[in-house]
């Protein structure tokens, strides 16, 4: 993927004269509120493993945490197709929370990056093929924790 | 051009809870449509929800993402009638921003 863009810009900037330039300084206005942020992590968002998507972000040790993390998921989901996901963390310095299914096609659902001033807590939806646990990833102060629920399913949400 | 947001923005004890409702069909590209053809892949990657300028939530979503998705998030300050800024990008490059009124 960088090298992808390296190439990119390498050509734009080869492209030379006013215009190449231009159209560079264009773009990188347009994405100016963006670039500062992570890039969205195709690695991690195609593993098919927990542990394929753990290493893909980097996660070498998950300290199982139970206490510091809410993780609220039914036990029983009728309509695998809308779960609801709701995590929590009272870790303080929270940088992030990703929300894994483990049995899903790809793994990973969703990450979400906690700027200073925002609470460290998400509620989102996710699709579920078959009965798995649902995984919270806390990122807080450099380190991971990690926390998981099963969810049964009684219909999938990724048939078709 | 996406179709528009849902944005709820509600101000209260100095803390903005912002539920979002996105539409979009976040397709995972497993499926295959009545001809047994593969449905393309086509999910909203990037959400991104800003306040004055300022980045209060910033999320990479995966096919696991239920169709039109649903956020629900906290941040510290906000004052009533400000705007909250939300905006996406999917994996075809279709983008959508809206605004929603801290209440």
């Amino acid at each position: 993927m960088n090298v992808e863009v390296n190439l990119d810009r390498r050509n734009a900037l080869k492209a030379g004269g006013g215009l190449g330039l231009m159209a560079l300084f264009g773009a990188v206005g347009l994405l100016s509120s963006k670039a500062a942020l992570a890039e969205w992590n195709k690695t991690a968002f195609s593993a098919k493993t927990m542990d394929e998507a753990l290493a893909a972000m980097g996660v070498s040790t998950a300290e199982s945490n139970a206490i510091f993390i809410q993780l609220t998921v039914p036990e029983i989901a009728e309509n695998g197709s809308i779960v609801p996901v709701s995590v929590t963390s009272t870790f303080p310095n929270v940088e992030q929370i990703s929300i894994f299914v483990d049995k899903n096609p790809s793994v990973l659902a969703a990450q979400f990056n906690i700027p200073a001033g925002t609470e460290s807590m998400v509620t989102t939806r996710v699709k579920m093929g078959q009965t798995a646990n649902v995984v919270a990833l806390i990122k807080a102060d450099g380190k991971f924790y990690r926390t998981a629920k099963e969810v049964k399913v009684t219909a999938g949400g990724c048939g078709g | 051009m996406g179709m528009p947001m849902k944005i709820r923005a509600g101000l209260k004890d100095g803390v903005t809870e912002v539920k979002i409702l996105m539409q979009h069909e976040m397709e995972t590209g497993l499926r295959k449509d009545a001809e047994g053809k593969p449905i393309p892949a086509w999910f909203i990657t990037d959400v991104l929800a800003q306040y004055k300028g300022k980045t209060v939530l910033d999320a990479q979503f995966g096919q696991s993402i239920s169709k039109n998705p649903y956020l629900l998030f906290r941040f510290k300050g906000g004052a009533v009638g400000e705007k909250v800024n939300v905006s996406w990008v999917d994996n075809k490059g279709d983008k959508r921003s809206d605004d929603g009124v801290i209440a």
